[in-house]
């Protein structure tokens, strides 16, 4: 669709809160917790923590949280009776304070689930998101998006994008269908965008570091090098910090919890950065050392997801390096894969 | 209102404990049913996992015993026990766990009266506590009730 | 500073040692660990207040390993870990090499675990001031209210592994939530995975830990977790005499006892 542009005034924002509330919206987003900031849900426009750069982990918790029930079964002497659980269960929910890089950060998510047959349980609660962001003001040395195609002003993903301009203006850019259906419910607290409004005056700065396309390039041509990977990673522990705050990372495992008379099939986030990941029953591990797991990390982002799905699984937030206890720093190691060869 | 009764797991040694509360059986003595015995091969096995694990699947108290000190079947389990629970105790504590669900005890063979005691008094106490609010909003049982998946 | 640099240099090229970890320049203000293999690379070292990971979780990693005889820049904490890796029979004598910067900007040089063990009778060993008076500020507080304190802030982990991945003591090769036959700690990040994970996790780091703090500043979602294993140093040292990583040859706490153990709860 055409997209539309409005102005909104600062001061009616607590009242965008108030109204998805009245809707029967629950409104999630960022919200401070001590050193942390989490996407929680909110009561109101007070406790949204909208200053904030980034929030610790990304917003794919919203369609792929970190324990999600996929199955339920009893036990009887009989047998196993499974009973489905229902993936449509979420309720209409806005997403609300998030950045550019967050709501972009569902492309890949959307690519890797919406593979067919489609995954209902991400598919139907990404359904029921409506995703408001907030683009950037500001960035630090840890953003990298312009250099991986997206930037602090992008509205891919988005249904709405706020940016401020000036002290009590906010120019709202109307993107999708779904965007254009929350934005009725404030429909009269905008008024028409003047023309000519230039928002990129009002972004952060974020220089291009490296040329996407050089990194996967290198990276696809560079599954041999095992000194490079060696050398990135000598100091990483082999966490799951980085997978586990990252938008894109889709990776699970499945476990079941139970009791002598019934269970549940639980689906859980997963991270190629462990050992066990690639544990075979055998003993066996195919990725024996770190290097190779960290290899892993950027081969699947940079050469496997764009050969197979058409995306980059990487937006540039940097959430990865700055979770990073050891400091494996993304921007500079794609940097350094780029000038390879 | 029904009364609460306390559902108790009791982790006892297979040479004295269990042998002790056999007695109390075969003495004809009394005590709380609240009580599951499950028998180890002495108290020095019973992992502090173990204890977590009762108290996820919906038990109230737990009681751990095993042969007094220097009686042990084999020689030194109880001792490292009782090294372990202290540290666990002071872990629970800490922890924000009631260290008072779990009644630690020595048993022996031929106390039949002691064990029935031991299981009588713990039975009160946690009578007493009322039920273990904290571990069932987290017990394994809670994955089976609520339905369906949200996004919030 | 330039000691170091000379000192490391020399080592490197007399092949004492084929590696050296050490703190070099990290992203923004971060230092971060770097693994200097040649003469040339030394003057990347760095040495500055903000130097404070504790090296010797690397010493062990299979791939540093590789690199050949390890020398480290260690800290208290990491010459700690040191003595208590090799009473677990994780490293042997002379195989690390330490040097330790002292204040002055002076370096000691530790070939053996003698002259650790020896200089840490002489060196403030235990947990800061402001980490007292966190544990005693919980201590005061109700049960109730420290299971409320600890519920919210297990919430918010994510079981990354973060803090077992840069525990040096957590080396095992198969962590116990590793294990699936039987499932002891529920690979889920509900909360009950989470208080298991954690409250295993602590208990078997009772007696062990060296209070580096690297499990509470390797978690991303900042979670005070060093608290948990650290409330337990004082019982153990007052109750069983022990404290980890001051001798090489220590016997773990948990994994002896005396006959005339003290408690007062069992009856």
């Amino acid at each position: 669709m055409e997209k539309e542009l409005k102005i909104l005034k600062y001061s009616d924002l607590s009242k965008l809160i108030e109204r998805f509330h009245a809707k029967g919206f629950p409104v999630l987003a960022p919200v401070r917790k001590g050193k942390v900031v989490e996407i929680e849900l909110v009561e109101s426009l007070g406790d949204i923590a909208l200053d904030v750069l980034l929030s610790t982990q990304s917003a794919k918790k919203t369609a792929f949280p970190k324990v999600e029930k996929v199955l339920k079964y009893t036990l009887a002497k009989s047998g196993v009776t499974q009973h489905p659980v229902d993936p449509d269960t979420a309720r209409e929910t806005i997403l609300f304070g998030v950045r550019p890089c967050d709501a972009s950060g569902f492309k890949s998510l959307d690519a890797i689930f919406g593979e067919a047959p489609g995954d209902q349980f991400y598919l139907k609660k990404k359904e029921k998101t409506a995703i408001i962001s907030f683009s950037c003001p500001e960035a630090d040395e840890y953003c990298f998006c312009t250099s991986v195609g997206g930037g602090p002003g992008n509205t891919a993903g988005s249904d709405l994008q706020f940016t401020g301009i000036g002290k009590d203006e906010i120019f709202v850019e109307i993107l999708t269908e779904k965007g254009k259906q929350i934005a009725a419910i404030f429909a009269d607290l905008l008024s028409d965008s003047p023309a000519g409004i230039d928002k990129t005056k009002f972004l952060a700065d974020v220089k291009v570091v490296f040329d996407s396309d050089k990194v996967v390039e290198n990276t696809s041509a560079s599954f041999n090098n095992a000194a490079l990977w060696l050398e990135q990673s000598l100091r990483c522990i082999g966490c799951g910090a980085c997978a586990f705050v990252c938008p894109t990372c889709a990776c699970f495992d499945f476990q079941d919890e139970q009791n002598t008379k019934q269970g549940v099939r639980l689906r859980l986030w997963d991270s190629c950065g462990f050992s066990l990941f690639t544990l075979h029953t055998s003993g066996h591990n195919p990725r024996e050392v770190q290097s190779q797991r960290w290899r892993q990390r950027i081969m699947h982002k940079f050469s496997y997801m764009p050969q197979q799905l058409h995306v980059v699984g990487c937006e540039g937030c940097g959430r990865c390096s700055r979770a990073c206890p050891v400091d494996m720093n993304i921007k500079e190691h794609l940097t350094a894969i780029a000038q390879v060869g | 209102m029904q009364e609460f009764e306390p559902k108790i797991v009791a982790f006892v040694c297979n040479w004295c404990t269990y042998a002790g509360a056999d007695l109390t059986g075969t003495s004809r003595i009394k005590y709380d049913a609240n009580v599951k015995i499950i028998r180890f091969p002495c108290t020095g096995r019973i992992d502090f996992m173990i204890l977590m694990k009762a108290f996820e699947n919906g038990a109230d108290g737990i009681i751990v015993s095993g042969c007094h000190p220097n009686d042990c079947h084999y020689s030194t389990g109880n001792f490292h026990a009782r090294r372990r629970w202290i540290v666990f105790r002071n872990l629970l504590n800490f922890a924000g766990i009631e260290t008072e669900r779990i009644q630690f005890s020595w048993v022996s063979a031929a106390e039949g009266f002691k064990w029935a005691d031991v299981v009588n008094n713990t039975v009160k106490k946690i009578r007493e506590f009322g039920p273990n609010e904290n571990y069932k909003k987290i017990a394994v049982s809670t994955l089976f009730n609520e339905e369906g998946t949200s996004n919030e | 500073m330039s000691e170091l640099i000379k000192k490391v240099t020399q080592l490197l090229n007399d092949k004492t040692v084929d590696v050296f970890i050490g703190y070099g320049k990290g992203s923004a203000d971060r230092i971060r660990a770097i693994f200097v293999r040649s003469a040339e690379q030394t003057e990347k070292l760095v040495l500055n207040s903000a130097c404070t990971q504790n090296l010797a979780g690397y010493i062990l990693k299979q791939e540093v390993k590789h690199l050949g005889k390890i020398g480290v820049l260690a800290n208290v904490a990491a010459l700690r870990s040191m003595l208590q890796l090799a009473s677990e029979f994780q490293v042997k004598d002379g195989e690390v090499l330490a040097l330790f910067a002292n204040p002055d900007g002076t370096l000691t040089e530790f070939i053996d675990f003698h002259s650790i063990e020896v200089f840490l009778t002489t060196t403030d060993t235990g947990i800061t001031s402001d980490e007292q008076e966190r544990i005693a500020q919980l201590e005061a507080l109700t049960v109730s209210e420290r299971w409320n304190f600890w519920n919210k802030e297990f919430e918010k982990c994510i079981k990354c592994y973060a803090c077992r991945a840069a525990c040096p003591m957590c080396y095992c090769h198969r962590c116990t939530t590793d294990v699936n036959q039987p499932q002891w700690i529920p690979v889920a990040s509900h909360e009950r995975g989470n208080l298991d994970y954690h409250l295993m996790r602590a208990m078997h780091l009772a007696g062990r830990c060296v209070n580096c703090g690297e499990c509470a500043s390797a978690c991303p979602m900042d979670i005070p977790l060093n608290l948990l294993t650290y409330q337990l140093i004082s019982p153990i040292k007052t109750g069983f005499g022990a404290t980890a990583g001051m001798k090489a040859d220590a016997v773990y706490a948990l994994s002896t006892y005396k006959p005339d153990d003290k408690e007062n709860f069992i009856i």
